[in-house]
């Protein structure tokens, strides 16, 4: 690291970014914001949603000029018209969304615009292609450039955006969350590529959600906060320490983010037991995960973590319970009693609520009322014999969890969409709070929800084990399970390879159990 | 807590406020127009005229406005009223054999009643058959319905041989030209039936379940709610009223024809859209479909007053279609910045 870091040059910041703030009718979006950026350095820019950092892009990219502050590049001063000035001026701005042309070729999306020409005008072709091949193998690829950019993997495509980039003799690259959509290969191989730029004295703005992306490659990190500038953080001697960058994000220690609620009740009798349950292979999607005889019990009062990679079966173990997929054998026995439901509403007849994993898609009613979001599950509840909705119930009730969950929300006729993630998932747990379910399986309980409010929902769930229902919590994130569970299973292939107690767990066992299937023969 | 947490600033924004009443201002901006233009237009018998003129396409529109807000369509409705109104006819004449007497006292009928129970049961019949096919079969309903369209009217013909069935009783016929005071009938049941509706949307459990599917169809079936029964139901009521509004239509004329009803599928759509309801679901009203209607009445009689072709008001209600629409897609992005 020290070898790279001499390349960066000491004296003068390429970009220097000094006040700047920008306000939207009456809202600040970014406040006094200052930061620089040298030749030959990675910047990571972090922030949690709402943070200020897709406005501070826009600024930089030339789409919206700033309300006040000035910014310097390469000497000058930087008042970019459009984004188009913005590229001219040599700074390029790679979104998660990429902008080229499927279905042209490499050669022709590098050179759009400004192909080389020869006799009469004419596509000087022969010269594009020789061009493309050596602008491509800057970032590793060695393609053909005849390829139609739909026939590229997404890294691929983000390999082209930047050799484009390169070509046009950018002098600064701010990448936008670009190993969101990568596979961990991947992402290596553009780190790789980002760290070879670096040398070349290329600056770099890496902006990701990924702290330990960020910690390994970045140089230095600007933290956003609020639209303020949360502080800067220098690598000193090794990596930044992720802690310490949560705790810029959040603005308190990160241990209190996932820390295990300590007040715990013992877990009572076994509400829930699947034994062999298995799961049927739907002929329309061949390769998609089927359970393979899953035992598992679930007791009242417990938190039960589930923990498994993507694709390991961990989703559809809770879909199956829950009537949404179809059952091929196996059985279910609910405080004793064998169920079968064969759609979510018989599930829920049955107490078993489940929070699922994509809110957007699964769970929320975008446009509608918070009020609506919230009894949509329990609409017999809260209705009189004749289907009439008992709309002052239904509104006391509502704000009995708004207190509870401390749901921030401006009113319960607002849209639900208007609300954060965290809020949003607040109101979701309200929706099954209001049945009283026994057991409530809880699948990625805080994806896309702020930092902050994580532990806030963590907190949820404890309470939720408390008044003895049976909670199954299933997430990606090891710590989240290592946080709230009290007793974890992992699972590997629509299998179950583990099982220890929350106390017990460190999250190398985990892994290791998730990870566990060529050892075992039967596998 | 999280200092970051957003909640989305609320308070007296102009915009929220044209989109919910935009199409009722237009609809009065239009009348004053009418009115300055030609005074004789705001009189009683003619808004009574007006009224009872969007009371057939409005009953219908009623149901649409159920089925729309369920991201559905349903293109049948102008063939299912000429089958309704074919069958209502048969029974109140008594009988296939005693069609062809003009005499509404020739035959022994079974009266008014058996052949509104005729009309409203045939619909909701046909209603629910599309629904199930396009819940189980999965069938697109724009393609379900699609086919309805072209099967009802063949059935129709078939039933009445290509002509007309005439002459109906008093006591049924009032149901079409009677008077209540000085308001139609037809304007007082598509009154009552508006109203019933606004109810059972915005205050039933049925009605919340109706938004959440519209809404998000997987969201809600994850929520418990049966989203198919659900869906055949909207296609149940779009037909009762399709039944309903043939019953009317036939007491009106005197008359129950083979080529009634043609195009009634777009002016119902369009009085559905123009009121704000979204072809996406989820979002929309029968107050609106009310002012949908209204307006599209309003601007028929208001240019046949002021002596406009036809043709031309064809081409300014579908103007006004595309207007609406664009004007409420403006609003909704102001809305929100």
């Amino acid at each position: 690291m020290a070898a790279l870091a001499a390349t960066a040059d000491q004296s003068a910041p390429l970009l220097e970014v000094v006040g700047v703030s920008k306000h939207f009718s009456g809202v600040t979006a970014l406040n006094d914001v200052s930061l620089d950026v040298r030749a030959g350095e990675i910047l990571g820019l972090l922030g949690e949603n709402g943070a200020g950092k897709s406005t501070l892009l826009k600024i930089l990219s030339g789409a919206q000029p700033p309300s006040s502050g000035r910014i310097n590049f390469a000497g000058a001063d930087y008042r970019p018209a459009s984004p188009d000035a913005a590229k001219r001026a040599g700074i390029v701005t790679i979104y998660q969304e990429l902008s080229l042309i499927p279905t042209l070729s490499i050669a022709e999306n590098i050179f759009i615009g400004r192909a080389p020409t020869g006799a009469f005008g004419l596509i000087d072709w022969r010269r594009m292609r020789a061009e493309t091949r050596g602008i491509i193998a800057r970032v590793g690829l060695t393609i053909d450039p005849d390829t139609p950019v739909s026939a590229l993997s997404v890294a691929e495509q983000q390999l082209v955006e930047i050799a484009r980039a390169l070509s046009l003799e950018s002098r600064l690259i701010i990448m936008d969350e670009p190993t969101s959509a990568l596979t961990e290969t991947e992402v290596s191989q553009l780190l790789g590529i980002m760290n070879r730029l670096r040398s070349e004295g290329v600056a770099i703005m890496f902006v990701t959600h990924r702290l330990e992306e960020a910690s390994t490659i970045c140089d230095r990190m600007t933290v956003l906060r609020d639209g303020r500038l949360a502080g800067h953080l220098h690598r000193e001697g090794g990596p930044v320490a992720i802690p310490l960058i949560i705790e810029k994000m959040v603005g308190r220690a990160a241990s209190e983010l996932y820390a295990r609620p300590t007040q715990r009740n013992a877990a009572g009798a076994v509400r829930l037991s699947v034994r062999g349950l298995r799961t049927m292979r739907d002929p329309d999607a061949p390769h998609a995960i089927v359970l393979d005889g899953v035992d598992v019990d679930l007791k009242a009062g417990e938190i039960l973590g589930v923990a498994g990679l993507v694709g390991s079966g961990r989703t559809e173990l809770a879909r199956a319970i829950f009537g949404a997929d179809r059952i091929a054998s196996g059985t279910i026995t609910l405080d004793g009693s064998p169920i079968s439901p064969a759609s979510p509403a018989d599930a829920i007849e049955l107490g078993i609520g489940l929070v699922p994993e994509d809110r957007k898609h699964q769970a929320i009613f975008a446009m509608l009322a918070i009020q609506h979001n919230f009894s949509v599950a329990a609409l017999d509840r809260y209705s009189n014999a004749l289907g009439i909705m008992e709309e002052g119930r239904e509104r006391t009730a509502l704000a009995d969890y708004k207190k509870a969950l401390s749901i921030r929300m401006a009113s319960p006729e607002q849209a639900i969409e208007g609300l954060s993630g965290g809020n949003q998932q607040k109101v979701i747990l309200a929706r099954w709070l209001a049945r009283d379910p026994k057991v409530l399986i809880v699948d990625e309980p805080t994806r896309g929800v702020d930092v902050g409010a994580k532990a806030e929902v963590h907190q949820i769930l404890v309470q939720l084990a408390a008044r003895g229902i049976a909670v199954m919590v299933i997430s990606s994130e090891l710590p989240e399970i290592l946080a709230v569970s009290d007793r974890i299973v992992t699972m590997r292939q629509g299998r179950m390879t583990g099982e220890m107690s929350g106390a017990d767990a460190t999250e190398e066992k985990l892994m290791a159990l998730m990870a566990l299937d060529q050892r075992r023969g039967d596998a | 807590m999280s200092t970051t947490e957003t909640t989305q600033k609320r308070g007296p924004n102009i915009f929220r406020i044209l989109k919910q009443f935009g199409p009722l201002l237009f609809l009065i901006v239009l009348m004053a127009v009418f009115t300055a233009l030609k005074p004789s237009f705001i009189d009683p018998i003619n808004v009574f005229n007006i009224m009872r003129q969007i009371s057939i396409t409005g009953l219908i529109a009623l149901g649409m406005t159920f089925v729309i807000l369920t991201a559905g369509i349903d293109l049948s409705v102008g063939s299912l009223l000429a089958l309704c109104g074919m069958v209502a006819a048969i029974v109140a004449k008594g009988g296939a054999a005693n069609t062809l007497s003009l005499s509404a006292t020739a035959g022994a009928g079974f009266g008014w009643f058996a052949a509104l129970l005729a009309a409203v049961a045939v619909g909701s019949i046909a209603g629910g058959v599309q629904g199930v096919a396009i819940t189980r079969l999965k069938v697109p309903p724009f393609v379900v319905t699609l086919g309805g369209l072209t099967i009802f009217r063949g059935l129709t013909l078939t039933l009445s041989n290509g002509g007309p069935i005439s002459g109906f009783t008093p006591d049924m016929r009032w149901f079409g030209t009677g008077l209540v005071g000085p308001v139609p009938v037809p304007v007082i049941i598509f009154a009552v039936a508006a109203i019933l509706c606004h109810i059972v949307l915005r205050y039933t459990r049925y009605g919340r379940a109706v938004y959440a599917v519209g809404g998000n169809a997987e969201a809600a079936r994850l929520s418990g709610l049966r989203v198919d029964r659900i869906l055949i139901s909207v296609y149940v009521i779009v037909g009762f009223f399709a039944g309903l509004a043939a019953f009317v239509l036939a007491a009106r004329l005197n008359s129950a024809e083979a080529v009634a009803g043609v195009g009634y599928e777009l002016t119902v759509i369009s009085a559905v859209v123009i009121g704000g309801t979204s072809l996406f679901g989820g979002i929309g009203s029968v107050g609106g479909t009310v002012v949908g209607a209204a307006l599209i009445g309003v601007l028929q009689n208001g240019l046949q007053f002021n002596n406009v072709s036809s043709y031309t008001q064809s081409i300014v209600i579908g103007l006004i279609l595309i207007v609406a629409v664009a004007f409420d897609r403006w609003l909704k992005s102001r809305a929100r910045s």
